[in-house]
């Protein structure tokens, strides 16, 4: 066009850096990074000059020396002749173990009792009422206190199940033997075992990795018959029932490997002064483990019912209008709107629950804390290397959960205009 | 309240009121609590019927249509919607659910689901419909109410207006008899009301039987065949829209009336 006019020239003056809406912010996150690497340059250098001055120059290589100290429960194999790395990577996986098994636990129980504490039978609600007020608002370091000298203290000792009439029996078919020493459950064997893979670090069973690939093999064909079905459904408007293939899907071949494999049990047995075989949840790991859970599950329930509450009466009442049962109605339009306000509360207690583990020290459980922090810090007085490293450890598994979950939260994310 | 808010000719060649009976409401009474919200209501409506239920807020007129697909519980008298008796029957009400169709004030689209996927979810759930069928209705529906463009937007994308009329055709594609509506223009702005009142005249002209809880009189004078006011949770009045509005029988209406039309 002839009679348009080229757009202003603008002409840039320091004093603009100042006091021009445009560039006053540049300017001051300027200033703002400028100090802040001030900052953390005079840190890094105060600790460097001052670790020189007591002959500690910041240095991982105590990492590779013997450890000398024993883990009683373990997930790889460690004996106290193992380096302090190995010691850390049992630490960090008894951590991962008890904030994987406490964040299961706590969101089957929270998803429950939030839908229970909305219940309209009073009785119902009011206890899960009372359940959350009481143990939200106790300390959850007394509740691991509780949890844990509860079981030493009431549950009896492995003798008492001795003798021709014991004082106390085991559980389950004489499958299960609960102690002051912890929980005994059976293991699985196989009497046609694969060998072991040794990945290095850690070994691990061929069984456990054939029966996984099994299992995703079945998950692959489970998703295939519901395609099939949506595909029926698409075409003729009714959809076939999908449970009982998906259950044949799931279970048979997953029962044939065990059968081929030689699956059976080995059920715990007293033997000397304690049980041999099964696998040992040692009391430490029990009470950390119901303490973190029912501290934790009172915050997903708050979650769950408030997410639930969010979403509009008038939802349901429409669902319910268009002739959709409460059932449907819950799951194609309550639940779908509900995650979008409990999930990022559920990150948060996800990274709780994880943090909180720490308190292991205070029981004796040897997670990340009570190995890198504790003993091993004591035995090589590397407490900068320690800290820095048990930082940079949970800071990583933080990370990893809310970014996992977060990317969970953006799928199910309304679209607003 | 505007008569300004239709301008177009209406077509009256199909609005033709039946002998058959549509809704039969018995002495109906419900309570909430100890306040009694609902009192000996009795009320017949015919097929093809159109109905503006009128009067002030809290009067009962929600409760009462509500009452018709269960979203309320009544207490007390019978309702019979298309010859089912409306019971504790969960039968019975997924019946009546699917043949009353409902519209509300605050539209209540689902949020998290496209504007076609919120129109074929009843169908495909309840009726059973073949997934592309219940597009094609979708589809057809929308076009009805002039927006199948949008179809696959979500509704925080789209107006007030534009949300009520999706809210409707989502209702017609579970090929309703009987539609209630709740109150459907009052969160909308002037030029929405039109455009939802005009979605409303086009069913109407197509002889859907329909029970309108609203503010607009100009609806109600050139659409309605009856007109119905109520206040404390009774029927005060009731008549033809010509003679309900010149010629106002008890004292309550007229005050209303002249509340409502005065300025």
């Amino acid at each position: 066009m002839s009679d348009s006019v080229a757009p202003p020239k603008e002409t840039f003056r320091l004093s603009m850096l100042l006091y021009d809406s445009r560039y006053r912010g540049i300017t001051i996150q300027f200033v703002v990074l400028v100090l802040v690497l001030l900052a953390l340059g005079w840190l890094a250098r105060n600790a460097a000059v001052n670790l020189a001055a007591l002959g500690k120059p910041l240095r991982f290589d105590f990492l590779g020396d013997t450890a000398s100290y024993d883990i009683n429960q373990r997930l790889i194999e460690y004996t106290s002749t193992d380096s302090h790395g190995r010691a850390v990577l049992v630490g960090l996986l008894n951590t991962l173990l008890v904030a994987f098994m406490g964040c299961a636990a706590a969101t089957i129980l929270g998803v429950i009792g939030g839908v229970l504490r909305l219940s309209s039978n009073w009785l119902v609600s009011r206890l899960v009422a009372l359940y959350v007020e009481i143990f939200r608002n106790v300390p959850v370091l007394l509740w691991i206190f509780v949890c844990m000298f509860t079981l030493t203290a009431i549950a009896p000792a492995p003798r008492a199940f001795r003798g021709d009439t014991p004082e106390a029996s085991m559980l389950l078919w004489d499958s299960m033997a609960v102690t002051n020493r912890g929980i005994y459950i059976p293991e699985p064997l196989f009497s046609r075992p694969l060998g072991d893979l040794n990945l290095g670090v850690f070994n691990v069973s061929i069984e456990l990795i054939v029966l996984l690939a099994v299992l995703a093999g079945s998950l692959f064909a489970m998703k295939w018959n519901n395609a099939r079905a949506n595909r029926i459904q698409t075409e003729t408007g009714d959809r076939p029932n999908t449970m009982w293939m998906n259950i044949a899907i799931v279970i048979i071949p997953f029962l044939l490997v065990l059968i081929a494999l030689g699956f059976h049990i080995g059920k715990p047995e007293l033997k000397g002064f304690n049980f041999k075989g099964g696998i040992n949840m040692s009391a430490p790991l029990i009470g950390l483990w119901l303490g973190l859970t029912l501290y934790t599950t009172t915050y997903i329930i708050e979650a769950v019912r408030s997410g639930i509450q969010a979403v509009s009466k008038g939802q349901s009442e429409a669902a319910f209008a268009l002739g959709l049962r409460p059932g449907r109605t819950m799951s194609l339009v309550i639940l779908p709107q509900a995650l979008r306000v409990i999930i990022p509360q559920l990150i948060s207690q996800y990274l709780n629950l994880t943090k909180n583990s720490s308190l292991a020290v205070a029981i004796g459980y040897m997670d990340l804390v009570s190995t890198l922090g504790g003993v091993t810090l004591n035995q090589t007085g590397r407490e900068m290397e320690a800290i820095l490293m048990l930082m940079a450890i949970y800071l990583t598994i933080s990370l990893t959960i809310s970014g996992t979950m977060n990317w969970y939260n953006n799928r199910v994310k309304l679209v607003e205009r | 309240m505007s008569d300004l808010a239709i301008e177009r000719k209406i077509d009256r060649s199909k609005m033709e009121v039946s002998d058959e009976v549509a809704i039969q409401i018995n002495d109906m009474n419900k309570w909430y609590g100890t306040f009694h919200v609902l009192r000996d209501i009795n009320l017949t409506v015919n097929k093809g019927e159109r109905i503006v239920i009128a009067g002030p807020s809290g009067s009962g007129k929600s409760t009462m249509i509500r009452c018709i697909n269960r979203l309320e519980e009544h207490q007390a008298g019978d309702i019979i919607v298309d010859g089912i008796e409306l019971t504790n029957d969960l039968k019975n009400i997924d019946k009546i659910r699917s043949e009353v169709g409902m519209c509300f004030q605050h539209f209540n689209l689902f949020p998290h689901l496209t504007i076609l996927e919120n129109c074929t979810l009843a169908p495909i759930w309840v009726r059973k419909t073949p997934k592309k069928e219940a597009i094609e209705t979708a589809m057809h529906f929308l076009e009805k109410v002039k927006i199948p463009d949008q179809a696959n937007k979500y509704p925080g994308q789209l107006s007030g207006g534009q949300q009520q009329r999706v809210a409707i055709a989502r209702s017609l594609c579970m090929k309703p008899r009987i539609m209630l509506f709740d109150e459907p223009t009052s969160a909308l702005d002037p030029e929405m009301i039109k455009e939802v009142l005009d979605t409303m005249i086009e069913l109407a002209e197509e002889g859907m039987t329909m029970l309108c809880v609203t503010h607009e009189m100009g609806f109600a004078r050139q659409v309605a065949n009856r007109v119905i006011f109520m206040d404390q949770g009774q029927i005060v009045e009731q008549n033809e829209p010509e003679e309900f509005f010149n010629n106002p029988k008890s004292e309550r209406t007229k005050l209303f009336l002249s509340q409502i039309l005065g300025h």
